[in-house]
This record gives structure tokens, C-alpha cells and sequence, in this order.
């Protein structure tokens, strides 16, 4: 075989890989569906109500959006990952209800409850992913285990421990003060008050971006998600990097449960049960596929975003809120179409 | 056949063994074997493998080729035998730990994540990084260069490293594999039948980047079932057959024939043409069969 020798050929460049032009690539992005689905969606709002653009409704819009879109970042890493949480909605509870409940009956400081609840929320996290990973029972299963599970615990413990459905106030308590400036306080831009998750959101989108872009992490998120036998095979600690990504989860569920706790000072033990849909459809909206390996932390911002304009503007458009959650399905409907369409499309072309 | 002969010396790349001096093979097996509970998947396989030289591993559907090579890859433990890495008895405890003794794996199905682009592919588990502590962050720029390098020294010409791999051909994709193993400085490269899924033309170019990598002085472990895709290639055969070594030849030792006979299995096909027969098979299909007996009676010496 005389083929050896020579270098051989360059493989016939392939028909069905043309070039491709810098919008196709930009209709290629996992987050452009979401993103064209919120520019309608603010058009009409803008249209139909005034009052929507302004300065203060867009502030309030936007707090709106940041409390699910905090939880959106670490649910969209996951589902990129290739897992979904069910338990997120009811762990922030039990996150608010830790930090309250010890701080109060140990009468200590309360950031001596908030360092405990993000242990808490961090082992909910590692608890979940290591399940997973031992039993390789889907996710839907074990999460929603856990979310059973925590509903009762949420509701039983408080009951047991105080005798109550809600946890007691401690707005009275040490550290109550500076803990709501870094959890629920408020900064004032150009006179226009805007809540502090809203740049806690920014910025842990930011950082998720960072990591799955630029990171070997993000690397790795990727590709447990999109095929983790293969993932493993080259030497990805596929393991490691689920239970991570369940932990993150965690994280940003403690700082969501941190912010209900001190925007108020009490907590119901029976809240947070359905949120964990919205933050899956946030992410859903913002184009990260429910089979994994494909997806942004900005589309599931602006998922969030989606969700916080819809739940507003339709109070601000004067209409009965009542509608809200059949507007909510069809946005889901439409945007996980038009997602579908247009990545299909940027593929083939 | 092959375009330069390579003597005992060369291949070995002068390994020798610290304490006796003697040679080493830069892979070995002897008499391994594997049990899944009470199913024997693989018992008493012995074969080596050296630098700039093609182990061809051949066998039919539940031979034992995957097991065995999930045993070099380090998915699966053996459970009796030797397994030596330049020499040195090893065992692996994970993939990872089969790559870092330098042994790479190229998968059938799962060499890439589909979705993911070219360069991603190309560095996962391995990707280069610049920076420190919590901001240690990866070098795109510089990933997406070598890819492009490297895929163009395999001889594919790619203009977008940023397209998933998915859109690549089949025979590609095993290429960019082939080429990540290469250079992350792989010393042997295992193929797990790579041509299985491939055209005509794909396994052709498959097999030309093999015959590449043996060149760059790799030692190559090829699976195949097919022996026309294996004998233009390969320096030594391992035949396999439920579970069972049937033969370990060097390439002078047998002929594309011989090896095409002892694949089919001379007794199974008489057992088939006397089978056909007895149902009243057609006439022109036994005829078939039993010219192929004799064919293969005629090629192994062995009267069927």
C-alpha cells in the first residue's frame, strides 16, 4: 500500500457543509427564538399600555422577572447538563425556613441562620445529583422525590417546631438589617427604585455565561448534557459535574429563599410549590432543550424576562389576571415552536 | 506491501525493560479474562502491541472484541490475567486512567458529543487553559487553531471549527477523533470499529488515517469484523470467537484468505449447508455453500 507515503488528499470539502453567513450564525444561537419572542412581546405591551414603558413599571418588571430568572440560571445550567430539578420551587422555601427558624429558636445572629440554610441548600443539591448519579434513575423521578419530600418536611417541621404554618418574625433579630440590604433592599437609579435581585440576576447570568463559554467546566456542562457516555469516555468526571450542577441549583435557591425571607420577615411553609415550573419553562423559553447539551444562561434570563413582562403587563394593560396562565402555556407553546423551527432551520442551512 | 518494512528494533523504539534489559512491548495481554457474574465474556486472550504497528482484533457479533477493549480502555476490570502497559502490570480503574498510561479510545458511536462544535470536541477532558485560580479560563483562540492544524495535517480541510460535529460525515468524525488522539500524544490508539457504519469510500479514507497513525509511531489496536478492511492494514490478527482467542497470527503467517476462512468459520458453514438440505433448501444456495466448504477446507488445509 503505496498510500502511505503520500499525504493523502484532503477529504472532498462536503456539499452539505457551506458557508455560512454571520446571521445564519446568529439564527444559530440557542437564545434567539427566546429573544424574538421578547421584543414582540414588548412591542404589544408598549402598544397597548402606556404605562408599561415606564421607568417605574420597567423597574418593577424586572424585579419581577429576577426572582425567577435567579432561579432560571442555575435550572438552565442543569437542563444543559442534561437534568431537570423539580424540587427547586419548594428548596427555596426550605432555604427561607432554615435560616429563620434556627436563628430564631438558637436565638442567634441571623447570619449564623443564613450560613446554615446555604449548607442546607447546597446538601439538597448534592443530595439530589448524588441519588442520580447512584441510582441512574431519570431525574423526574428523584426530584421529584425530594420535592415530596421537602413539601412535607417545610410544612411538618415548621408545624412541629412552632406550632404555625408561617415562621416566626425575626426582623427584630441581630443582623436582620444588613442582611435585607444585601438580600431584598433597593437602589435608586435616576430616581427610579430597582430591587437588588435585579442585579444579583445580572450578575449571576453573567458569571454562568462566563463559566459555560470560557471555562472547562462549561465545557463539561455541555457535554454531560449532550452525551455523557461519550463525555466520559475522553476522561470528563461526568459524576463531579452533575452533582455540581444540582448544587448550583442549590446556590441560587439559597439567595431566592434569602431574599423571601428579609423582603418580609416570615416565612410560609407551604409556598414555592409550582414555582419550580416557571423557572423550568424560563429556561425552556430561552431555548435550552429538555434532552440537554444545548442552551444559554442569557436565554433562560430571557425566558424570565418573558415570564416578569407577561405576569406585569397584563396588569398593566388592565386586564383580568386570571388570564395570565393560559397566557403563560402559549407563550411556552409558541416560543418552544419557534425555537424548534429556527434552530432546525440554522442547522440545515 | 507496506512501504517500509519495520524490523524488531524500530517498532520497539528501543523499550527495554530497566531490570532485564530485554524488549518490552508497548502493550501486552496474557491469558486475560472477563466474567460478567456467571457469563464468561472473555477468557484466555493473549496479544501485544508496539509502537508503528496495527493489532488487528477480528471477530463476529458477541466475540468478545468490546469486551476486550473496554478492558485496555479502562471501562471494565479483568478479572484473570495480565495486562501490561511498557511492561509495567497494570489495571485500570477508569478511562482516565487508561489515558494517562497513554492509551486512547476512538469509539464507534460515541467518539463525539453531537452537538457540541468541532473544537469543544476536539479539547473535551483536555482543554488548554490560561489564567489562575477561580479565573482560570480556557484558550479559545488557541483551541481553535490547533484544531484546525491538526484536523488539516489528517488531511481534512475544515473551514468552520465552530459547527457542531454533528453536521460532519460519519468517516469525519472518526478522523477528528483519530486526530484528538494523536495529539494529546496517545501511544496507543484504540479503534473501535471505526469502518462498521462507513460507505466504501469513507472506510477507505478511515483506514488511510490509521495507516497516518501507525506511521507517526503509534501503536494501533483496529476491532473489525470486516478482514478486507483489516489484512491491507494490520502487522498482527487476533481472531476472536465467543468469548475465545482462535488464532493470533503475524501478517506473514496468513493470507487475506485464510483469514476471511478462519473469520466464517469453515465447520459452521458445512453445519449450514447440511442444515439447508435437510429443510429442502433451494438447490442453487446449498450448492453455494457446500462450494464454499470446500473452498475454505481448501484454504486452512483442515478437511471439513
Amino acid at each position: 500500500m503505496t498510500i502511505t507515503q503520500t499525504k493523502p488528499k484532503p477529504a472532498a470539502p462536503d456539499e452539505r457543509v457551506a458557508k455560512r453567513s454571520p446571521f445564519q450564525k446568529l439564527l444559530g444561537r440557542p437564545e434567539v427564538g427566546a429573544l424574538v419572542g421578547a421584543i414582540v412581546l414588548f412591542v404589544f405591551f408598549a402598544l397597548v399600555s402606556p404605562t408599561f414603558t415606564q421607568p417605574n413599571a420597567l423597574a418593577t418588571i424586572l424585579y419581577g422577572s429576577s426572582t425567577i430568572g435567579i432561579m432560571a440560571v442555575g435550572v438552565s445550567l442543569l437542563m444543559i447538563g442534561g437534568e431537570f430539578d423539580l424540587s427547586t420551587g419548594v428548596a427555596v422555601i426550605s432555604s427561607a425556613l432554615t435560616a429563620s427558624m434556627f436563628s430564631w429558636y438558637f436565638s442567634t445572629n441571623v447570619w449564623v441562620g443564613v450560613a446554615l440554610a446555604l449548607v442546607v441548600s447546597l446538601s439538597i443539591g448534592f443530595i439530589n445529583g448524588w441519588i442520580l448519579m447512584k441510582t441512574k434513575l431519570p431525574s423526574f423521578i428523584v426530584t421529584l422525590a425530594t420535592f415530596l419530600m421537602l413539601t412535607g418536611l417545610n410544612l411538618g417541621l415548621t408545624r412541629l417546631i412552632g406550632g404555625s404554618v408561617s415562621s416566626p418574625s425575626i426582623a427584630a433579630m441581630d443582623g436582620f438589617a444588613s442582611a435585607r440590604a444585601v438580600f431584598a433592599s433597593s437602589v435608586s437609579i435616576g430616581g427610579v427604585e430597582v430591587k437588588i435581585t435585579v442585579f444579583i440576576w445580572f450578575a449571576l447570568v453573567a458569571v454562568a455565561t462566563w463559566v459555560l463559554m470560557r471555562t472547562r467546566v462549561g465545557n463539561w456542562i455541555f457535554a454531560v448534557g449532550g452525551d455523557a457516555n461519550a463525555a466520559r469516555a475522553v476522561g470528563v468526571p461526568v459524576k463531579a459535574t452533575k452533582i455540581g450542577l444540582f448544587m448550583a441549583v442549590g446556590f441560587c435557591g439559597w439567595i431566592l429563599g434569602m431574599h423571601n425571607l428579609f423582603a418580609f420577615d416570615t416565612v410560609q411553609s407551604g409556598e414555592g410549590v409550582g414555582n419550580e415550573f416557571l423557572y423550568i419553562i424560563a429556561a425552556v423559553i430561552g431555548g435550552c432543550l429538555l434532552t440537554g447539551g444545548y442552551g444559554s444562561a442569557i436565554g433562560g434570563a430571557i425566558g424570565a424576562f418573558i415570564f416578569g413582562m407577561a405576569n406585569k403587563g397584563i396588569v398593566y394593560a388592565q386586564w383580568n389576571p386570571d388570564w395570565f396562565k393560559f397566557f403563560l402555556g402559549l407563550m411556552l407553546l409558541l416560543a418552544t415552536i419557534v425555537n424548534l423551527i429556527v434552530k432546525r432551520r440554522a442547522e440545515l442551512k | 506491501m507496506n512501504a517500509k518494512e519495520i524490523d524488531q528494533q524500530t517498532l520497539l523504539q528501543n523499550e527495554r525493560d530497566p531490570l532485564t534489559h530485554t524488549p518490552v512491548h508497548l502493550l501486552s495481554l496474557d491469558g486475560v479474562a472477563k466474567h460478567y457474574g456467571n457469563i464468561i465474556a472473555l477468557s484466555d486472550v493473549t496479544m501485544a502491541v508496539d509502537n508503528g504497528r496495527v493489532t488487528c482484533v477480528l471477530g463476529d457479533n458477541g466475540a468478545g472484541k468490546s469486551t476486550l477493549i473496554k478492558i485496555i480502555a479502562g471501562l471494565h476490570q479483568h478479572d484473570a490475567g495480565i495486562l501490561k502497559v511498557m511492561g509495567e502490570e497494570r489495571k485500570f480503574t477508569s478511562p482516565r486512567d487508561a489515558l494517562d498510561a497513554g492509551i486512547a479510545t476512538v469509539y464507534q458511536d460515541l467518539a463525539v458529543v453531537p452537538l457540541m462544535p468541532i473544537w469543544r470536541n476536539f479539547f473535551l477532558g483536555s482543554e488548554l487553559t490560561s489564567g489562575f485560580g477561580p479565573f482560570k479560563s480556557m484558550d479559545v483562540e488557541k483551541m481553535k487553531e490547533i484544531t484546525l492544524k491538526e484536523l488539516a495535517a489528517m488531511g481534512i480541510d475544515l473551514r468552520d471549527v465552530e459547527q457542531p460535529i454533528g453536521q460532519l460525515s460519519g468517516g469525519e468524525r472518526q478522523c477528528v477523533a483519530i486526530a484528538r488522539a494523536v495529539y494529546f500524544g496517545a501511544k496507543v490508539l484504540i479503534l473501535d470499529e471505526p469502518t462498521a457504519a462507513l460507505g466504501v469510500k469513507q472506510s477507505g479514507v478511515v483506514l488511510r488515517y490509521i495507516l497516518q497513525a501507525r506511521d507517526r509511531g503509534l501503536g494501533v489496536i483496529f476491532i473489525t469484523h470486516n478482514p478486507h478492511h483489516a489484512f491491507p492494514v494490520g502487522d498482527r490478527f487476533l481472531l476472536l470467537k465467543r468469548g475465545k482467542s482462535i488464532g493470533y497470527y503475524d501478517k506473514k503467517d496468513i493470507t487475506l484468505d485464510e483469514l476471511t476462512a478462519q473469520m466464517a468459520g469453515g465447520a459452521e458453514l458445512a453445519e449450514l449447508a447440511h442444515e439447508l438440505e435437510q429443510l429442502g433448501g433451494h438447490g442453487d444456495v446449498v450448492k453455494e455453500v457446500q462450494s464454499e466448504v470446500a473452498g475454505v477446507a481448501q484454504t486452512t488445509g483442515n478437511p471439513y
